[in-house]
């Protein structure tokens, strides 16, 4: 394997007639990092990826990969591994075959191509199916071969476009697992395209949320879990809570919030000083729920509410909260022995100021 | 679906399986069995001894393999470049090849043939321009050449449109997946685009192949006597109806036949080109570099020239007082419209008899065919559908010298004199060898008209022949319109039976008369006359009843 590469977009802009699918993308991929492109369908990941491997080209911009420009590179030359959502294994060729397709196409000598082939079935386990043809094998299976293939060339960068979403849901699981452990032993740099949050924050390295052709914010999994720059990336990752309302009264330091299901003090920020309609944002874990006669931590920012719902999941219970004219979930521990609270019980709702992310509009 | 069977299905089922019995299974089967019945009720081989220990049928026998198999060649040196271009890269005039490329389907090869002689045999135009201008001669016209030449011109459409269609039903994902490993151009067509498109192909090169090695009337035209096919017509008519050796060569174009759609399904079955996966998109086209149009252009262009050429031909030549020995005619003409017009409107009211007679028929027997196999639980309905597809695998000239021997005493009731001299045969004839075909547009368009529909009118009070006759037929009467001009237009090209089944003149239709005039060079310019009028009626014909199916489907949606 080669020696883990950088790829670097930079400021690429792509547009389909008058569709701009990508606007001003900026992105760089660390060597053997695996990063994945998360968004709604039709947010323009798939494309940047096929742009990366040559198969869609740019208005304006460039891309890099180990600091070399491939922009103008046709698809055969770049070296880039793509694996395709629907795996697009040639039906007219056997598994043996299809892995061997590659390495033919680079010239090498019947053996290597055979040393090729062999190696990389053993790397996702398949050796024994060689002689099958495509149609004659799972889903997962068929994964897999095309793992092989790709990675039988010894790519610099390998691209996954939704590799996983034609598994089923245990198979996903499984799989997803097997790639990360694939990528961390191979060390290969990994651009991995998907529209499922999970399966971003339980793979990647570092990851994009784009949207609109445009990305929106690039960190961890932690960073863009915990701090989301915008009520997208907010609600595109994870459940939230939204607050939608207008700040009143002070200035900088004891800045008030007010909306329909009450008014507290917000943490000093650029957005407080809008005088138009800002949201506050917060998890469901980070609410707690308090009898409205018991006493209340006078940290918190405490709503009364009514409890509509409630569902019972094991390790937590999610309670769906009416405060004002707006619905809050809440996401609490279930300890041992504990009731918790009945549907139609009023209540007092506490949100931990420090997990409160404030967005104007 | 209601499971009774009836006494009205049972009668209806029993009435088609006579019909295709008479006219199609037994003519067949008379022919199979005179050419190994040694004349004493018992089995022989002996004509078939007799027939390869003649050299001339030897010579026809090969030179049949040997014009199927270069026909096929030629076929596809045009039609695969087309359809890989048109399909897959992005440039202008991609929609009128496409078009276009039907347009030799329009008119039967022979019709062309003559004019193709007169533009590149060996006094033609093209080779008069080339003795001119370098002192050589390209023999594309003769003998056995210059059927490959006209046929390959008239069938590549087969060969392009049947690819074309695979090819488009390629995911691009398949030849993405190949760049992205390193594969591009020539490599990458042989290695993934055309395997995965080879079904298409071979549908289209066995039919090709079919066509060729059955064809009567172009070799004919051209005066090619050692093959197949003209050697059966000829000891059927010059030796008589009941020489052995033409039941041997009717046999061999049977095997042949069975043998070319048997070896095409058997090649494909198993296999899964099941190429369209989820996820993938398809009809991606590539952009040319300023090179590559050049060349595509150039080579779109010259064979297109060559494709319309038997057409340009045709209408200069109708056009001509006098053509022979010249790049272009000499002098123009109305004067062949008017001798047609004059002496042959009799051949046109034939056709329009013939061929509307076998159309009407087909469409009939097709929706019931496919009403029984469809809807009903009748026993041994499946047998109605397989009997009609025979037809699918029997060459015209087998047909009909099938139809010659096993009616050749039969006479029609009322006195109306024998079966064989009537109208009435070549309605039978041509309906027989076109059912398949209007049988698989009436499949389509009774498989539209969802069950609940009936079950809706029956359960207000219609009884299950009111349901067909307000509701089936009028919701299945796109389909059958296309099957009836399916089924028109290739009966007025047809030539092999007809040829064979014309035994005076004024039975004579359209087609025969074609054949007839292109005989002798004082007729070739009347011939050509009468094929462009012929072109012109089927072209319009085409024309009208597709506006004619689009406003009626546009209807229905407003509905």
């Amino acid at each position: 394997m080669h020696e883990p590469v950088s790829v670097d977009v930079e400021k690429v802009t792509l547009s389909f007639g008058n569709n701009k699918v990508l606007d001003g993308i900026n992105v760089t991929v660390k060597p053997g990092e695996f990063f994945a492109l998360l968004g709604p369908s039709g947010c323009g990941k798939s494309t940047l990826l096929r742009l990366i491997a040559g198969f869609n080209r740019a208005q304006s911009g460039r891309v890099r990969v180990a600091g070399e420009d491939i922009s103008d590179m046709p698809p055969w030359k770049r070296n880039v591994g793509m694996v395709f959502q629907s795996y697009a294994l040639w039906p007219h060729m056997s598994v043996a075959q299809n892995v061997a397709f590659g390495l033919e196409e680079k010239h090498l000598p019947r053996e290597a191509v055979r040393r090729g082939v062999a190696k990389a079935l053993e790397l996702v386990g398949l050796t024994e199916l060689a002689a099958r043809k495509p149609g004659q094998i799972s889903g997962g299976q068929q994964q897999r071969v095309a793992l092989a293939r790709t990675l039988a060339i010894e790519p610099r960068v390998l691209l996954l476009d939704e590799p996983l979403s034609n598994l089923d849901a245990q198979l996903r699981h499984h799989m997803r697992r097997e790639l990360v452990a694939l990528q961390r032993r191979l060390g290969i740099t990994t651009i991995f395209v998907t529209h499922d949050q999970e399966e971003a924050l339980t793979t990647a390295d570092r990851m994009a949320v784009m949207d609109k052709g445009v990305i929106q914010q690039i960190g961890t999994p932690v960073e863009l879990f915990d701090t989301p720059v915008s009520r997208f990336v907010a609600e595109f990752i994870g459940s939230v809570n939204i607050l939608r309302g207008s700040i009143v009264g002070g200035a900088g330091g004891d800045a008030r919030f007010s909306s329909s299901a009450g008014e507290f003090g917000v943490p000093a920020g650029e957005e407080n000083h809008s005088s138009g309609e800002i949201s506050v944002a917060f998890r469901p874990h980070a609410l707690l729920i308090a009898r409205q006669d018991a006493d209340r931590d006078p940290l918190r920012a405490w709503l009364s509410a009514k409890v509509t719902e409630r569902e019972f999941l094991g390790e937590f219970v999610r309670y769906r909260l009416q405060a004002g004219d707006t619905e809050l979930l809440a996401d609490i521990p279930h300890r041992h022995g504990d009731e918790g609270f009945a549907n139609g019980a009023s209540v007092m709702a506490g949100i931990d100021p420090a997990q409160m992310r404030i967005f104007t509009g | 679906m209601n499971s009774r069977v009836t006494l009205a299905q049972v009668a209806v089922g029993l009435a088609i399986a006579a019909f295709l019995v008479v006219f199609l299974i037994a003519p067949v089967l008379t022919v199979i069995y005179v050419a190994f019945a040694d004349g004493a009720g018992g089995f022989t081989l002996s004509h078939f001894i007799s027939f390869f220990q003649i050299t001339l049928m030897r010579e026809s026998f090969l030179n049949s393999l040997y014009v199927g198999g270069m026909t096929v060649l030629v076929t596809s040196l045009i039609g695969v470049p087309l359809a890989y271009f048109t399909v897959r890269f992005r440039f202008r005039g991609a929609a009128i090849i496409q078009t276009l490329g039907v347009l030799p389907l329009i008119m039967p090869a022979f019709v062309g043939a003559s004019a193709m002689q007169l533009l590149f045999g060996r006094s033609g135009s093209v080779n008069l321009i080339l003795m001119d201008a370098f002192n050589v001669s390209i023999p594309l016209m003769d003998g056995l050449n210059g059927v490959i030449f006209v046929e390959s011109l008239h069938y590549f459409p087969f060969i392009l449109l049947n690819l074309s269609v695979a090819l488009a039903n390629i995911d691009t994902a398949m030849e993405e997946a190949a760049q992205n490993l390193g594969a591009s151009g020539w490599r990458l067509f042989r290695r993934v685009v055309f395997p995965l498109a080879l079904p298409g192909y071979i549908a289209g090169a066995s039919l090709v192949f079919i066509k060729v090695f059955d064809d009567l009337g172009t070799p004919l035209i051209l005066n090619v006597t050692n093959m197949l096919a003209p050697q059966a017509y000829l000891r059927v008519t010059s030796i008589g109806i009941d020489d052995p050796i033409g039941y041997v060569i009717c046999v061999l174009l049977v095997l042949f036949s069975v043998a070319a759609m048997a070896g095409s399904s058997w090649f494909l079955k198993g296999r899964d080109f099941a190429t369209l996966q989820r996820g993938g998109a398809a009809g991606l086209r590539r952009q040319l570099t300023p090179w590559q149009s050049v060349i595509a252009y150039s080579l779109v262009v010259f064979l297109l020239l060559l494709v319309l050429s038997p057409h340009i031909g045709l209408l200069l030549l109708s056009l001509s007082k006098v053509w022979s020995y010249s790049v272009l005619p000499d002098d123009y003409t109305l004067a062949n419209y008017a001798t047609i017009l004059n002496d042959s409107t009799r051949m046109m009211v034939n056709t329009v008899i013939y061929c509307g007679g076998a159309a009407l028929l087909d469409v009939i027997l097709g929706t019931a065919i496919a009403y029984l196999v469809l809807r009903t639980r009748l026993p041994g309905r499946q047998w109605l559908d397989h009997m009609s597809t025979v037809a699918l695998a029997m060459p015209g000239v087998v047909l009909g010298i099938g139809y010659l021997r096993s009616f050749r005493d039969v006479e029609l009731p009322f006195g109306m004199g024998p079966l064989l001299g009537s109208s009435l045969i070549f309605i039978l004839a041509y309906s027989v060898r076109r059912l398949p075909y209007a049988l698989r547009s009436c499949n389509a368009a009774l498989a539209q008209v969802h069950l609940s529909m009936e079950e809706a009118a029956q359960n207000l009070g219609a009884s299950r022949g009111r349901t067909i006759m307000r509701v089936v037929v009028p919701m299945m009467m796109g389909g059958m319109l296309a099957g009836f001009v399916t089924s028109f237009i290739t009966a007025a090209g047809e030539i092999s039976e007809t040829i064979l089944l014309t035994s005076r003149e004024s039975l004579a239709p359209m087609s025969y008369g074609v054949y007839l005039y292109m005989q002798s060079i004082a007729g070739r310019g009347p011939g050509a006359a009468l094929g462009v009028l012929a072109v012109i009626l089927v072209g319009l014909g085409t024309y009208l009843s597709n506006r004619l199916v689009v406003a009626r489907q546009a209807a229905m949606e407003r509905r």
